[in-house]
């Protein structure tokens, strides 16, 4: 019933993961293996792109505290991009904005990684 | 306004593919009583962090279980009770994580308690241990601000 999906670009060493519908405690798991896949593969460039996601719980959000510090000490990053207004107020609200670098543009975002 | 309370529920099986459902029959209600769209997304949310937390640690995951959601509105406030037959949590270890402190360490989890306290306007606990755990959040019509402005 639950309306989730994620999919995955990989453009040269940045992956790009786009999250779809409702990120909760039931979506979760399925975010959570597209990002262990990743972290397997090493490559640990990543952008989320949530321009598509319409609602992000306290779970979800969970998915990225799990992967960051295992992510950034293999020199990657996880950067977010194009949050809806509703989505960023939860980032907001939880002092998530201070950890994660959020752009308004997923090239942006991309662009970042060239640059570092 | 007339002052009766009218009461509404929902009970359904502890199972997160229900959680969608749950979201959906509170944001209705409060669509429904005139809350603005920010309200609206705070009470689902607060519903949300509530009801993962019965499936996850009241129930442990198992699905035959029923979580018992009424929503009750008065003249002044939307109050929802979620309530659960499971294990039951220790209402004194119940506080606000440091903030700063969990995101210094990253943690994982437990994020649930800090945003319903931070989304509505009262929280609390009951709890008769074995037998039934509650929790009640209110989120009033007029805003604390407002409120003091009508009173002076």
């Amino acid at each position: 019933m639950s309306q989730f999906h994620v999919k995955r670009k990989d453009v040269n060493n940045v992956s790009i993961v786009y999250l779809k519908g409702y990120l909760d405690a039931h979506t979760a798991p399925e975010f959570e293996k597209t990002l262990q896949e990743l972290v397997d593969e090493n490559r640990v460039k990543i952008v989320v792109n949530l321009s598509e996601l319409s609602y992000i719980s306290s779970a979800g959000l969970g998915v990225f505290m799990g992967f960051i510090e295992d992510i950034r000490n293999k020199k990657g990053d996880i950067k977010i991009a194009e949050p809806s207004e509703k989505v960023f107020r939860v980032f907001d609200l939880l002092g998530f904005t201070v950890l994660y670098e959020i752009f308004h543009k997923e090239e942006e975002a991309v662009s970042k990684y060239s640059k570092s | 306004m007339d002052n009766k309370t009218k009461s509404y529920r929902l009970k359904i099986p502890s199972r997160t593919d229900n959680l969608e459902l749950i979201r959906n029959f509170v944001s209705g209600l409060a669509k429904k009583v005139g809350f603005d769209k920010d309200d609206i997304n705070k009470i689902e949310l607060a519903v949300d962090e509530a009801c993962t937390n019965v499936i996850e640690h009241a129930y442990r995951n198992d699905e035959g279980k029923d979580i018992d959601i009424v929503i009750k509105i008065d003249y002044d406030k939307f109050t929802i009770i979620v309530a659960d037959q499971g294990r039951s949590i220790d209402v004194d270890k119940i506080k606000m994580p440091d903030m700063k402190k969990y995101l210094a360490e990253l943690r994982v989890g437990g994020l649930g308690i800090y945003l319903m306290k931070t989304l509505m306007d009262e929280v609390d606990y009951r709890t008769i241990p074995g037998k039934r755990n509650e929790v009640r959040m209110v989120k009033y019509f007029l805003k604390k601000d407002e409120k003091l402005k009508k009173n002076k």
